[in-house]
């Protein structure tokens, strides 16, 4: 299964992914590029990642969400330059009833956020770029 | 392909950078060579040591071994990948 991506993301594809007549709750989270940080205008973004770390870290996140809650989880990530509008991250969960959907969606979204791999550079209107730097505190970061 | 830089010592680590601290140190990968045993807190006092351009990075920056997420404390064995992972950003 691979959850990174240089194409343009496909919300259905994933929903259907976590689909199943006896799943009456799908919760589905988009993340896309903002037009704006910290007063700057943004243009568009440039992600990059370490990929086979992020590729294994992406399972361990979906296999720990399916541990804590009766659900199918699916995430795919896109990598590469992005227009302001254009999904970055889709994650997706389907479980008998929308509490454990709503929870297990929120858990991916969050943990990747603090654990995997994947980096942003901003271009701004003015012709400058930057560094994203919103990431996980190392000393809070897990480690086995 | 540059020759990999190594000082005295009989383990050999293969240290991979990302994103801002591969342009920082102006590559994305450096070899070291330590005494053993070592963590990976001494792999990144012997990345110092012997690479002037290591000065840039943080003080305790993320770290990887084996695709996984390690502490400064955490053994390193000889031919490991360390990967210095810059403040993370996705979604």
């Amino acid at each position: 299964m691979t959850h990174l991506t240089s194409e343009p993301l496909d919300a259905d594809r994933l929903l259907r992914e976590v689909a199943a007549p006896n799943r009456g709750g799908l919760a589905l989270f988009v993340g896309t590029v903002r037009d704006h940080q910290e007063g700057k205008r943004v243009l568009r973004l440039e992600y990059t990642a370490y990929p086979e770390m992020a590729e294994a870290e992406f399972e361990r996140i979906l296999r720990e969400a399916e541990g804590r809650w009766p659900v199918r989880a699916a995430v795919v990530h896109r990598l590469g330059v992005l227009e302001v509008g254009e999904a970055s991250v889709v994650v997706a969960a389907g479980g008998a009833h929308r509490d454990e959907a709503f929870a297990a969606c929120r858990y991916v979204i969050e943990e990747l956020k603090r654990r995997v791999p994947i980096w942003k550079r901003e271009h701004y209107a003015t012709g400058e770029t930057g560094w994203v730097e919103s990431g996980a505190d190392p000393a809070e970061v897990e480690a086995p | 392909m540059n020759p990999p830089r190594s000082l005295g010592g009989p383990l050999r680590v293969t240290v991979r950078l990302f994103a801002r601290y591969a342009e920082a140190m102006g590559t994305d990968s450096v070899e070291v060579s330590l005494p053993a045993p070592a963590t990976v807190a001494d792999v990144l006092r012997a990345l110092r040591a012997q690479v002037p351009a290591a000065a840039a990075l943080p003080a305790r920056p993320l770290c990887a071994i084996n695709l996984d997420h390690v502490l400064p404390s955490t053994p390193v064995m000889d031919g490991a990948e360390l990967a210095l992972l810059p403040p993370l950003a996705g979604g």
